[in-house]
């Protein structure tokens, strides 16, 4: 690797990451506008968040008028993962990560900017990862911007048939690592049945939180009947 | 509810969760449980979220699951993510001219 300014080379890593976020985050504008969200109130989400499952989610708590505490459950059961992958990079910071940079760098911890900056030799300096989210989070809230802003525009057929976007880049990220892992696959199929248990039978429950027992319990048994080996988790 | 107020306190719970161990957490997890249930938590949540939601997503239930084929095909044989989102929508467009 040559040696490059930190920050240009976080931002050349953080295009492609950008350019995904941009289509997929005009699905998520789209679905926003269409819960009866603005185009504003849908851009700032996508701005102060940058996670597309606990936006998704979040819209939807807001939608069927939840609570706060269930708002703030479902954040916290969603994006629990960030705590994880926050804790993992953690562990590779170089020394001029002081804690206000430490602090401004959290709030782009994504699963893609982790995914590249894990795989990343050399310890990592706050220029690199500020170029890396400065370019994914404008993709991301432009592309918000623009699915909100257009999507009343476009034709129905085609706002109608985005609407599956987000599902679609969830189903892509669940699956490969399933092919390889039966314990995982056994994870996906068991909350999905109780999914699809609580909305057909159980109709108290709000989504929001049936999404997150759902969770909670197959994430439990999972954990007791495949409990993972110390390597597997890093 | 103000819709200020709810983008508030989700911005503000997912900022902490990550800041929180990036910025002041030093220690690893030990416990076997904790660590095998947070590594299967995010699986679970997209699957619950993913299923049954999806086949509602574009508004018609066949263009919906012709979408959902197309995606776990795909992710089956390992596409990115974003050819898998754009094909499952162009799939569900595509379904729903005839």
């Amino acid at each position: 690797m040559k040696k490059r300014n930190p920050f240009i080379k976080g931002a050349l890593h953080g295009i492609p990451i950008g350019l995904g976020y941009l289509s997929v985050s005009f699905g998520f504008g789209i679905l926003a506008v269409k819960s009866g969200l603005s185009v504003l109130e849908a851009t700032l989400i996508s701005l102060f968040n940058l996670t597309s499952a606990g936006q998704a989610a979040g819209v939807g708590v807001m939608v069927a008028g939840g609570t706060l505490a269930e708002m703030a459950l479902v954040q916290l059961t969603i994006n629990i993962r960030y705590a994880l992958m926050a804790l993992s990079l953690s562990q590779k910071l170089d020394q001029r990560f002081t804690l206000p940079k430490r602090m401004l760098a959290a709030y782009g911890i994504t699963d893609e900017i982790f995914g590249v900056c894990a795989a990343q030799e050399e310890l990592l300096v706050p220029s690199y990862m500020y170029g890396m989210i400065l370019i994914a989070t404008f993709g991301w809230v432009l592309g918000t911007f623009l699915g909100a802003f257009a999507g009343a525009l476009l034709p129905a057929a085609i706002t109608a048939a985005l609407g599956i976007l987000l599902y679609g880049m969830f189903i892509a990220i669940i699956i490969p690592p399933a092919k390889k892992d039966k314990s995982i696959l056994m994870v996906i199929v068991l909350a999905a049945a109780l999914s699809v248990a609580c909305k057909y039978l159980i109709h108290v429950l709000s989504s929001g939180f049936a999404v997150i027992i759902c969770a909670v319990a197959a994430s439990v048994a999972a954990a007791l009947l495949f409990p993972r080996k110390e390597a597997e988790t890093e | 509810m103000s819709t200020a107020v709810y983008i508030l306190v989700m911005a503000g719970v997912t900022y902490l969760i990550r800041v929180i161990p990036f910025g002041f957490f030093k220690k690893k997890i030990k416990s076997q449980f904790m660590r095998s249930f947070l590594y299967y938590i995010p699986y679970a949540v997209l699957s619950a979220m993913t299923i049954p939601e999806i086949f509602y997503s574009t508004g018609n239930i066949v263009t919906s699951a012709v979408g959902t084929v197309v995606a776990l095909v795909l992710a089956y044989f390992g596409c990115p993510l974003i050819v898998v989102a754009l094909a499952a929508s162009l799939a569900a467009y595509i379904t729903g001219l005839f």
